[in-house]
């Protein structure tokens, strides 16, 4: 038994419908701006590993290359996807096929709000 | 609990099984390893050191070849004041590079000499005992590294290094001054630079060593005077040079081996 059940359920029917306004609004009529439109290389397709892959991981494929570059002084990373041999360098490789930082990098960066600090050292290519 | 035949053929399966998951994992790990490899044409030693050739080096005496190459090519910042100076390879004159060479008279051409000083890649580095994040250590070739990711500037590397040659970046590097002139003359992007609050210093050109090439201060200068090699082939050039002249160290009673070597 509820006392003013004719005042509280439509409150929060109304709580939740307001509440959960921009999601189902940008459902319905969202343009889709905003998201993260990553430029992808007009010449290479493939990346060192597969897309999904890079799309996930590529955070953790970067600091076991810092470390094997920097700590082992080994320089080059066999493929799984293809078994072709790249140097593994930031600057030297994913920016040569990747080579604008704002159009690539730093769309889904700034979407996601994650601030990478590898720019603080290594050079981005200039745009 | 007894153990009847039907537990003990379970008990041994599983342990069989067991064992054999532990091989895979094992194997997987060491496939995972394989993933890294050096590249073919790397310059592989097991102690690397340089011979200086003072005689050769101070026919020009403002010569700064070496320097010019160096810095360009390792993105070194010149904070235009001599207090912050970021130095990877630098001359000083000979009574300041040797301080402890006690003899009164030496050849007057010497005393006015300057000489090329850098990290001297010490068999028993100071620095690397001292760094409490193991950003600085002594690699199987005889290079005494530096990882600037893991850098966090304490700067106890540079109060135990009796020789000078690491810098701490009290600014960024990547700043300009007043006069809005740049710290760093001219980026090469193929090398990062580094950031406010690390330590830097020459690490013989490691990333030189892995495509092949010598480092860039050998390679720049003009009159040949920089030798570098490793120590542990009789063979090599500094192994020759070093058995044909006299040479001296910096500092050599403070036992930290130094392995740049000049021939005086």
């Amino acid at each position: 038994m509820i006392y003013d059940k004719e005042k509280i359920v439509p409150g929060i029917v109304v709580f939740i419908v307001l509440f959960t306004f921009p999601v189902w609004y940008n459902l319905a009529f969202g343009s889709g701006e905003g998201a993260p439109k990553p430029e992808l290389p007009a010449q290479e397709k493939q990346c060192v590993e597969s897309k999904e892959y890079m799309r996930t991981q590529h955070m953790d494929l970067l600091n076991q290359w810092r470390d094997a570059v920097v700590r082992s002084d080994m320089r080059l990373y066999l493929s799984s996807e293809n078994g072709a041999k790249f140097e593994m360098s930031l600057t030297n490789t994913c920016l040569k096929c990747h080579p604008n930082k704002t159009r690539f990098c730093d769309q889904c960066h700034d979407y996601m709000a994650v601030k990478p600090y590898c720019w603080d050292c290594h050079i981005a290519p200039t745009e | 609990m007894a153990v009847d035949r039907r537990n003990f053929i379970k008990i041994t399966g599983l342990a069989a099984l067991g064992g054999a998951a532990g091989k895979e994992a094992m194997d997987a790990l060491a496939q995972s390893e394989a993933k890294f490899s050096p590249m073919d044409n790397a310059l592989h030693g097991k102690r690397w050191a340089m011979a200086v050739d003072l005689k050769k080096c101070k026919k020009d005496n403002g010569c700064k070849d070496c320097i010019h190459a160096c810095h360009s090519v390792h993105n070194v910042p010149d904070f235009g004041n001599p207090k912050d100076e970021i130095k990877w390879i630098w001359r000083e004159p000979y009574e300041k590079a040797f301080p402890d060479q006690e003899n009164e008279f030496v050849p007057d051409d010497l005393l006015h000499a300057s000489a090329p000083l850098l990290c001297n890649h010490c068999d028993n580095p100071p620095c690397v005992r001292v760094c409490p994040t193991q950003a600085t250590w002594k690699r199987q070739d005889g290079i005494v590294m530096m990882d600037w990711h893991r850098c966090i500037g304490c700067r106890y590397c540079i109060a135990a290094c009796p020789y000078g040659s690491r810098s701490f970046n009290w600014r960024d590097p990547r700043g300009a001054d007043a006069e809005g002139k740049p710290y760093i003359k001219e980026q090469n992007p193929a090398f990062p630079t580094r950031m406010k609050g690390v330590v830097e210093k020459c690490t013989f050109c490691d990333e030189r060593l892995a495509k092949g090439l010598k480092p860039a201060c050998v390679e720049g200068c003009k009159q040949a005077a920089l030798v570098f090699g490793d120590l542990d082939d009789p063979e090599s050039e500094v192994r020759k040079l070093l058995r044909e002249n006299f040479s001296i160290r910096r500092k050599p009673g403070l036992g930290t081996q130094p392995e740049v070597y000049y021939i005086v």
